[in-house]
């Protein structure tokens, strides 16, 4: 039986490797994801152990609560005494202090050099002292001294052609300064930090230009020989400051790493969980084609059975096959993941990330993982085919056209199909707006809902094939003629099949449609919020739109003629009631710029701040029970404890404001935090928005290049095409599904010419031409994949409208972009015939002869 | 195996395309010849006006070299209009090859043939498929309808590949003519095998075709369906002078033949004309069939 199962997949290659096919590319997503979010794992980790590599201990900046995905944290600095008192210990042999900040290099056009989702960093050397602990080695000339020199990293001095002896423009916080390049360096541990770029000075030159005069960001120690490294931090830890720890190089190395991988880990679940959809349309397309063969396959099973095959052995050959398929097509997939790695890096980059790219790391994890999930998901799908093969009686291998007995199990098939169906959207809904839910039960709800939402769907659609059929094939009978006709009449004959065929597609439409229409209401209620806060003129935001910028951009701005207000929206963290959270803060005449909704304290309330009042959202002061003059108490990153008084509540439109959770004083913000920066400026001008006005804002940013001027519609644009950039790169992760539904499309297809052979001789031999051959398959095709959209684009609907009740709270409006659903239609059109060209081909060359005498 | 040598047995005048063996006739059989028409063969070269299909010489080869094997030994024969030809003779005897050939569907190692006039040698996929869609009409053993349209769409559906408007009385003097007037929106797994037969039928005449080839017509069918499709091919001869090449196995369905040509080992052996199913039963017992 063995020997038969796997002579009869080499017998069927094709078809066995357009099967697999939808297997592979679900299993190389997953593996591909492995690999790439591990490499970028080594390569800062490679970072991170070469920085303390020749420390005992390392003492840094103490934060008093810790914001990962907060753009504005910041470690502060502590005082360089803390390093002279170290020194000062019998059991250190050497200690060194270093700066690290952020500087942002300038190519030779004055403008900043993109470091691609990477980071500007800037670091301090003290090649005159110990230089055992410095991480970076020179390539080329040498390291920077005194306050007018400067080193930079390798590929920046590469790609923007800077040599030593060039002349470099680095923006600070200070602004724009030009430095010698005395050096070129390198992480001397790591071959790639991705295009991120290194600014190198000498220690006094760093504390300078970052406003650190007298401190350090670092200390690293080293013990002399018969010191443990415990044993140092006890002794280092009595002479720090409040702001200041000390941890073992260890501890310290395995912090950073845990930093990394918490980053990157969040990056690889969100990718994983497009490879397991793509295996789980790659399920559909499988469970389809296997189901097509074995009715293709009827006379065998019988046969087998006839000459004393037990149904259990039948079983066996067939899962025996879907073992081989899910093994081989996992192994092809686990290696196709490395381009798949290379294709994601070159998606990101194409969208301006780029990752690190060190050796290319391949784990154990990684290939048992991808072999594992492969098979299983392979197995899973051929149980119900095979379970059908083994109900093929003996009887069918000497009668012609012998069907399929249907089970106890279908005939129950319609309810089973109604209540799946009513499971899935009851889990949603549950998931959606049960109420007290964690977090973890609510995503598990709300993942299997919608899993269990597509079987459901995928099982009622032989009902909806004809009408849609009918429907949907109507444009093919008008253009095709009697092609697309009989296309249509194709289309329908078997409505099970054509329905699973278009179920696989009809999951990564329901998503890209799902997410588009999220996307759109996103946008307009984002367009909404801005057009209803914005009184402003202009807006100064930083070159990427996004990250926080210097302050003294402020004052520059307030200089320009005709500007009659500058409101700089300063951001940081907090601690307040327990939580982490953003706070914000405004200069008094922030009601000149912002329209703000007051629903407590009148529109005076930024004006009235001073420097212990606070103001709120509606929604935060009802959470917290919050009243004019209640206190909040504000912890800052240096574990200052600010007491606040509430002194105004306002209502955020649905698109939300540009404050954060609280928001307090310029002045009191600049006061308490070390480094304070804009998130956005708004700018008022007499004669408004003009190019006069433009031009002149423009020039007096002239020395911070890191910060642009736009004007009002500009900046709701902007910020617009960093919501259609996420969208772009989540099309592009669910295009792949899409793509494997294809492959289930052209499968069926492929077996459908195969069975209707003796049909398309007869048709070839009365006069149907080649070319009318490839129309009607095309058009069978069309049909085929604009049942999948139609189904798709009523399932992201639904999603979508039950998604955007449940967060209309959070100001995500229902907006349904119909131009891009007509362009997904219109890209499924495409996708149908691109789908088509394999099987068509095929079926407009059958031999005519050949093809009548099949059987 | 093939080394039974017929001209030995067979008379040679029987050979149309032996003109080399023309000597020493069998006057009877001489007499049959002319009776249908078969032309001498000095004007074999020269495609016949009236004849709905011609063949001259034609061989056919599958394979190459020591396998090969040849199906056609060189035939030549001329289908005259509106007269119903039997093409019978053993598995292997060339006569569906010699079918496939006449009816476009293959071509000849070397030989002409031309369907109502066009020889077909140089016709590229698309011209021969248009040709056989505006000349020729398909009978199979074996049905072929399409099982998603109803009979009446079966019937037409030559005209509609075509792209062509049906004659609404002539289809409508088809469906009753293959009786399934009052089954027309039947679909063919509604229909009996004869029943299906006739939608076949239909469908071959529909077009009004030079020539319709019938391939075992009633292969597949029990005696007395078989006897109703034979009436109703013979009756599309009589009524409508629709040319017809039917190649069988029954010596029944031959006994309704105008004529009857006898195959053999890739050669035409016998030539006869309207004989009964005995007469007929004879050739092939003395044929060796």
């Amino acid at each position: 039986m063995t020997r038969v199962a796997l002579k009869g997949l080499w017998g069927r290659k094709l078809r066995t490797v357009l099967t697999a096919l939808a297997i592979v590319l679900g299993v190389a997503m997953i593996s591909g994801t492995y690999i790439l979010t591990d490499t970028i794992t080594a390569s800062f980790t490679q970072v991170v152990d070469g920085s303390y590599e020749n420390a005992d201990a390392v003492v840094s900046g103490k934060v008093a609560f810790k914001n990962n995905e907060s753009a504005t944290a910041t470690t502060p600095a502590f005082p360089d005494s803390v390093l002279a008192d170290v020194k000062q210990l019998p059991d250190v042999a050497a200690a060194a202090g270093t700066i690290s900040d952020e500087a942002k290099l300038l190519d030779r056009d004055g403008k900043v050099i993109s470091t691609k989702g990477g980071s500007s960093l800037a670091a301090s050397v003290d090649p005159a002292n110990d230089a055992r602990f410095n991480p970076l080695k020179l390539t080329a000339g040498k390291w920077p001294v005194g306050n007018g020199q400067i080193a930079i990293d390798q590929r920046t001095s590469e790609k923007q052609d800077y040599g030593v002896g060039d002349t470099i423009s680095v923006a600070t916080d200070q602004g724009v300064r030009d430095f010698e390049i005395t050096g070129i360096a390198t992480f001397a541990s790591a071959s790639s930090i991705g295009a991120s770029t290194i600014a190198i000075f000498d220690v006094p030159t760093a504390q300078d230009l970052f406003n650190k005069e007298g401190k350090f960001d670092e200390v690293q120690v080293a013990a002399k020989s018969g010191v443990t490294p415990a044993k140092l931090t006890t002794e280092i830890r009595p002479l720090l400051p409040p702001t200041a720890k000390v941890k073992t190089a260890e501890a310290q190395t395995q912090e950073a790493v845990d930093d990394v991988n918490e980053g990157v880990g969040i990056f690889q679940k969100i990718l994983l969980a497009f490879g397991f959809i793509a295996l789980f349309v790659g399920a559909f397309v499988i469970a389809n084609t296997l189901s097509i063969t074995i009715a293709q396959r009827m006379r065998e099973f019988a046969t087998l059975r006839t000459i004393g095959g037990s149904r259990r052995q039948v079983l066996r050959s067939v899962m025996l096959e879907a073992l081989v398929i899910g093994i081989m097509a996992s192994l092809i997939g686990l290696f196709f993941g490395l381009a798949i790695a290379k294709g994601l890096n070159a998606l990101f980059s194409a969208l301006g990330v780029e990752f690190p790219s060190g050796g290319t790391v391949f784990s154990t994890r990684t290939i048992v993982v991808s072999l594992l999930v492969g098979t299983i998901v392979t197995l899973l799908a051929s149980l119900r085919p095979a379970i059908k093969a083994t109900r093929v009686p003996p009887i069918a291998a000497v009668r012609e056209g012998a069907t399929l007995p249907t089970s106890g199990l279908s005939r129950l098939g319609p309810i089973v199909s109604i209540v799946t169906l009513a499971l899935g959207i009851l889990l949603l809904v549950y998931g959606i707006f049960g109420g007290g839910l964690s977090t973890a039960t609510r995503l598990l709800a709300l993942g299997f809902g919608t899993l269990i939402l597509f079987v459901g769907v995928a099982m009622n659609a032989k009902r909806a094939v004809r009408p849609l059929a009918a429907v949907l094939g109507w444009p093919a009978t008008k253009i095709g003629g009697t092609a697309g006709t009989l296309a249509r009449e194709n289309a329908m004959r078997n409505p099970s099949r054509t329905a699973s065929t278009a179920s696989a597609l009809m999951i990564g439409l329901a998503l890209i449609t799902f997410v588009a229409i999220l996307g759109a209401g996103l946008r307009t209620s984002f367009g909404d919020a801005v057009d209803k806060l914005f009184v402003a003129d202009y807006a100064v935001t930083a070159e990427n739109g996004f990250d926080p910028f210097t302050k003294e951009t402020d004052d520059a701005v307030s200089g320009t003629p005709a500007v009659t207000a500058v409101t700089g929206i300063r951001g940081g963290d907090a601690r307040i009631f327990g939580h982490n959270v953003q706070i914000t803060a405004v200069p008094p005449n922030a009601a000149q710029t912002i329209r703000i909704d007051w629903l407590r304290g009148g529109v005076g309330v930024p004006a009235r701040l001073g420097t212990d009042g606070v103001f709120v959202e509606k929604d935060y002061a009802k959470d917290h029970h919050l009243r004019i003059g209640s206190p909040i108490a504000v912890t800052t990153p240096t574990a200052k404890v600010l007491h606040m008084r509430l002194k105004g509540i306002f209502d955020p439109p649905k698109g939300g404001s540009p404050f954060g959770t609280v928001t307090m004083s310029d002045a009191a913000f600049d006061a308490n935090y070390a480094k304070p920066r804009n998130l956005m400026t708004l700018i008022n001008v007499k004669g408004g928005v003009n190019e006069a006005n433009t031009a002149r804002l423009a020039l007096s940013l002239h020395s911070f290049p890191d910060a642009k001027v736009v004007t009002a519609a500009q900046f709701k644009k902007n910020q617009e095409a960093d919501i259609n950039l996420t969208l772009n790169l989540l099309y592009g992760l669910l295009g792949l599904s899409v793509i494997i539904s294809l492959f289930g499309v052209v499968n069926t297809l492929v077996l459908s010419v195969f069975e209707r052979t003796r049909e398309l001789g007869m048709l070839r031999a009365i006069g149907m031409t080649r070319s009318q051959v490839r129309r009607m398959i095309r058009h069978e095709s069309i049909v085929t994949a604009l049942i999948g959209a139609a189904l798709g684009i009523a399932v992201g609907v639904f999603l979508a409208i039950l998604t955007t009740q449940a967060l209309s709270d959070e100001g995500i409006v229902l907006a349904i972009p119909w131009t891009t659903i007509f362009i997904f239609v219109v890209a499924t059109i495409v996708a149908g015939m691109l789908a088509a060209i394999l099987p068509a081909r095929r079926a407009s060359r059958l031999n005519i002869l050949e093809a009548l005498k099949y059987e | 195996m093939k080394s039974r040598v017929i001209q030995d047995e067979a008379d040679p005048a029987d050979l149309v395309e032996a003109p080399a063996a023309n000597a020493g006739v069998n006057q009877a059989k001489e007499l049959l010849m002319e009776a249908v028409a078969v032309p001498a063969p000095d004007v074999l070269d020269v495609p016949h006006r009236g004849a709905a299909v011609s063949a001259e010489d034609l061989t056919r080869r599958y394979g190459e070299g020591e396998t090969a094997v040849e199906a056609l030994g060189g035939v030549s024969l001329s289908v005259p209009q509106g007269q119903l030809t039997a093409v019978m003779g053993p598995s292997g005897s060339g006569k569906s090859t010699l079918m496939h050939i006449l009816a476009g569907l293959d071509k000849p190692t070397t030989g002409t043939v031309h369907i109502a006039g066009t020889s077909i040698q140089e016709l590229n996929d698309t011209d021969l498929t248009k040709l056989r869609r505006e000349h020729i009409g398909f009978i199979f053993q074996f049905f072929n309808l399409l099982p998603m349209l109803t009979a009446e769409e079966n019937v037409v559906l030559p005209l509609s590949i075509a792209g062509e408007k049906p004659d609404k009385a002539w289809v409508e003097e088809l469906m009753g003519r293959i009786g399934l007037k009052d089954r027309r929106s039947h679909r063919p797994s509604e229909l009996s095998g004869g029943q299906q037969q006739r939608v076949a039928i239909g469908r071959a005449l529909v077009s009004r075709p030079t020539i319709v080839f019938a391939d075992e017509p009633t292969g597949n069918l029990d005696s007395k369906t078989s006897g109703e499709i034979l009436d109703l091919m013979r009756g599309s001869v009589d009524t409508y002078g629709q040319t017809t090449v039917m190649v069988t196995h029954d010596a029944r369905a031959a006994a309704i033949a105008d004529r009857i040509l006898f195959l053999a080992d890739g050669l035409i052996v016998r030539d006869m004309g309207r004989s009964d199913a005995h007469e007929v039963l004879e050739v092939m017992e003395e044929l060796g069939q």
